[in-house]
């Protein structure tokens, strides 16, 4: 039997959030979280949470799991544990709770919002598709596979802080996501965005980011490049 | 964009760079500093007068007077912003924000002006 312990809070009733403890039977297997939770429901079907791919694709059912945000469908009960002791499932920390294990993600979303998350470019449309060299292509790799779980930024203490100014791991990535990419000619003015003491200054090099992302990226290596494309422009 | 009326230069970059290049200042300041006192383990304050009061040490001391200035001023308006605002604090929080740079400001400017007077002074 595995022991879990799963954060509980329904704003229509509840008072406060509270820890709530389950005996949850894995038959012996290492199951994935999303498991254990799905095995949870079948015991107590009000407790509240998203998933959808259950394959690390989609990013809905990122979760804090034993203090370290990630994915439930892909982060194994063992190695969240460590093989001993239980489960403790709360939602990403920072984000305001809706209820259990569902945050409200509309201030995640406004910071990716702001970097204008698509390409734009001015010259006139070729007729068949904007080309680019496999070289400049490669630049985008480690940045086009975020998926938006928003593990890195609800993880990140300046994030926690500011979260109406810092544009947050997630969002950082993704801005040099487009500044890196050859195709766009909007560069100068995506930098000029993000050039002011919260933007993309705000990140303290924490690297709880790079500490906690499922998809093994890196959004400190991208600030870093992105401050230093700055630094070129402005020195 | 987010505009900061109190930040040293209202700018993202520029504050990084002078954090970063008062950094470098202060961290030479204390290796001269340091390497004197090693140098001279049988110190007299002649000699410590002497070191201190030469033109080199004068122009270093000043410069590293500012650097730290700057680099006060940047780490603290940077805490004040991280932890007194209405976030944490409610609406107590812009209030205090403001006070808290006040006198941040205030302080550094007395140090900076009783700097100068110590250094000239001796």
């Amino acid at each position: 039997m595995l022991q879990v312990s799963i954060y509980r809070y329904n704003p229509d009733t509840d008072t406060e959030p509270y820890m709530k403890e389950y005996q949850i039977d894995t038959g012996g297997k290492d199951l994935m979280v999303l498991d254990v939770l799905s095995l949870a429901k079948e015991q107590d079907s009000t407790i509240a949470y998203r998933r959808s791919c259950r394959e690390g694709v989609c990013g809905s059912d990122g979760m804090n799991i034993n203090g370290k945000n990630g994915l439930a469908c892909i982060t194994p009960v063992s190695e969240a544990t460590g093989g001993k002791g239980k489960l403790v499932l709360r939602p990403l920390p920072g984000l305001p709770v809706v209820r259990d294990l569902v945050v409200d993600m509309t201030m995640f979303y406004n910071q990716y919002e702001k970097i204008k998350p698509y390409l734009v470019n001015n010259t006139p449309v070729p007729p068949i598709e904007r080309l680019q060299d496999p070289e400049d292509r490669d630049k985008l790799d480690g940045l086009y596979e975020c998926i938006l779980c928003a593990c890195c930024s609800s993880s990140c203490p300046s994030f926690w802080w500011n979260p109406e100014k810092f544009i947050g791991p997630a969002g950082l990535l993704q801005a040099y996501r487009f500044i890196a990419d050859t195709r766009d000619t909007m560069t100068e003015q995506r930098l000029s965005d993000l050039d002011d003491p919260f933007s993309l200054f705000r990140c303290r090099g924490i690297m709880n980011c790079v500490n906690v992302c499922p998809k093994g990226l890196n959004p400190t290596k991208a600030i870093g490049h992105i401050r230093n494309q700055l630094l070129q422009q402005g020195t | 964009m987010v505009t900061s009326v109190t930040s040293l230069g209202k700018n993202g970059l520029y504050d990084w760079v002078i954090q970063r290049a008062t950094a470098v200042i202060l961290g030479v300041y204390f290796v001269a500093i340091i390497g004197f006192l090693i140098a001279n383990p049988e110190l007299t304050y002649s000699q410590w007068h002497g070191y201190m009061t030469s033109t080199y040490m004068r122009v270093f001391t000043l410069i590293a007077l500012l650097a730290m200035a700057a680099h006060a001023w940047v780490g603290l308006w940077t805490v004040s912003t991280d932890y007194l605002t209405t976030r944490q604090l409610g609406a107590a929080g812009t209030p205090l924000r403001i006070a808290f740079q006040a006198v941040c400001a205030l302080v550094t400017i007395v140090y900076v002006v009783w700097g100068i007077q110590i250094l000239w002074g001796i």
